[in-house]
């Protein structure tokens, strides 16, 4: 490649990153949310086999599954939000560096509070 | 100065983002916006929908029949959860469709992929659509003191 070349937002270094990234984590989600409909479709056949369903999400094992789905969802909403900016807004293109550290940043803090609040719930032994 | 760009060198390109009189430009168009329309909106829905679920009151422990008959008792839960089916269905959907493009090959794998993609998502979407609609907190098992 043209060492005079800057190359474009999707490749190489971090902004390529990111977008592997936003791809993982959204093809993902997608994964978890067919899963989800049809589990959730139960309420609809059967009070008992939905709950039994219901309490397999219930265990320890699982909520750290469910920290896991959390974070992709945090880092594909936040990213997301940093694509739509590097789309909308002026001076998108220009910060979108700095909008990547805001977005781990907050995803940092936001992870750690929800991982905080649902691991002192699910493994608090009820 | 005018600068002259060589053809690319790979023979791997797709025949779509060949130049050419034929073109899908609006439809492309039109998912690029609604990619980014339905993100903002699904921050929304989806951090509403951790949030009543997992954060307050005894998060997941909480859960159960009970909860989403408690839940679906009211139309703004009803209408959110139908907005956020639907959207993170064709958001996700119309992902999953770049996706496919950008990696399988052949023709018919494309083809095949993506016709497996458009069924799911269309079942998926009626399903989830049907179960909030029809809804029925007394359904066979359910405890609730209204129905016993
Ligand atoms: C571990 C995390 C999650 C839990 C514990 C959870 C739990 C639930 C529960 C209890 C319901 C029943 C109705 C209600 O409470 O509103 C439901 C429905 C639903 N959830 Fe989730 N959810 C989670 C994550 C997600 C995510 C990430 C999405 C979207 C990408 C999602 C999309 C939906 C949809 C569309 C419905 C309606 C299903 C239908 O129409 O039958 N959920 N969820
Ligand atoms: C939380 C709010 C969300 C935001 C802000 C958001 C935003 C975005 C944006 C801006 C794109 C880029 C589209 C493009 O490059 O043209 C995208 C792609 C994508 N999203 Fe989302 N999204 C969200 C939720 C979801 C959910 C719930 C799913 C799954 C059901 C999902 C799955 C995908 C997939 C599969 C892609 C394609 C990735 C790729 O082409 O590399 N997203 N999202």
């Amino acid at each position: 490649m043209s060492k005079t070349s800057s190359g474009t937002l999707y490749r190489g270094h971090e902004g390529m990153w990111s977008w592997v990234g936003h791809r993982v984590t959204g093809v993902a989600i997608f994964l978890y949310l067919l899963v989800h409909v049809l589990d959730t479709a139960m309420v609809r056949v059967d009070a008992n086999a939905y709950n039994a369903i219901i309490s397999t999400y219930q265990t320890p094992w699982m909520a750290f599954g469910e920290v896991g789905l959390v974070a992709a969802i945090l880092f594909h909403a936040f990213n997301g939000l940093r694509l739509i900016l590097v789309d909308f807004w002026k001076q998108g293109t220009k910060y979108q560096r700095q909008m990547l550290w805001g977005v781990l940043i907050l995803w940092v803090i936001v992870f750690a509070a929800f991982a905080i609040r649902h691991l002192s719930i699910a493994l608090g032994g009820h | 100065m005018s600068v002259s760009i060589p053809a690319p060198r790979s023979q791997r390109i797709d025949p779509k983002y060949k130049r050419g009189p034929k073109s899908h430009g609006s439809f492309e168009k039109l998912a690029w916006l609604f990619m980014r329309l339905s993100g903002v909106v699904l921050i929304v829905l989806i951090f509403g929908h951790l949030f009543t679920n997992l954060m307050v009151g005894e998060g997941i422990s909480g859960i159960g029949f009970g909860f989403v008959a408690g839940k679906w008792a009211s139309p703004l839960w009803q209408f959110w959860d139908l907005a956020l089916l639907w959207l993170a269905m064709l958001h996700g959907a119309n992902g999953v469709r770049t996706v496919i493009n950008d990696y399988a090959e052949k023709h018919a794998t494309r083809a095949w992929l993506k016709g497996i993609l458009y069924v799911a998502t269309i079942f998926i979407i009626v399903l989830g659509s049907l179960v909030i609609f029809t809804f029925d907190p007394c359904v066979t098992g359910s405890q609730l003191q209204q129905c016993l």
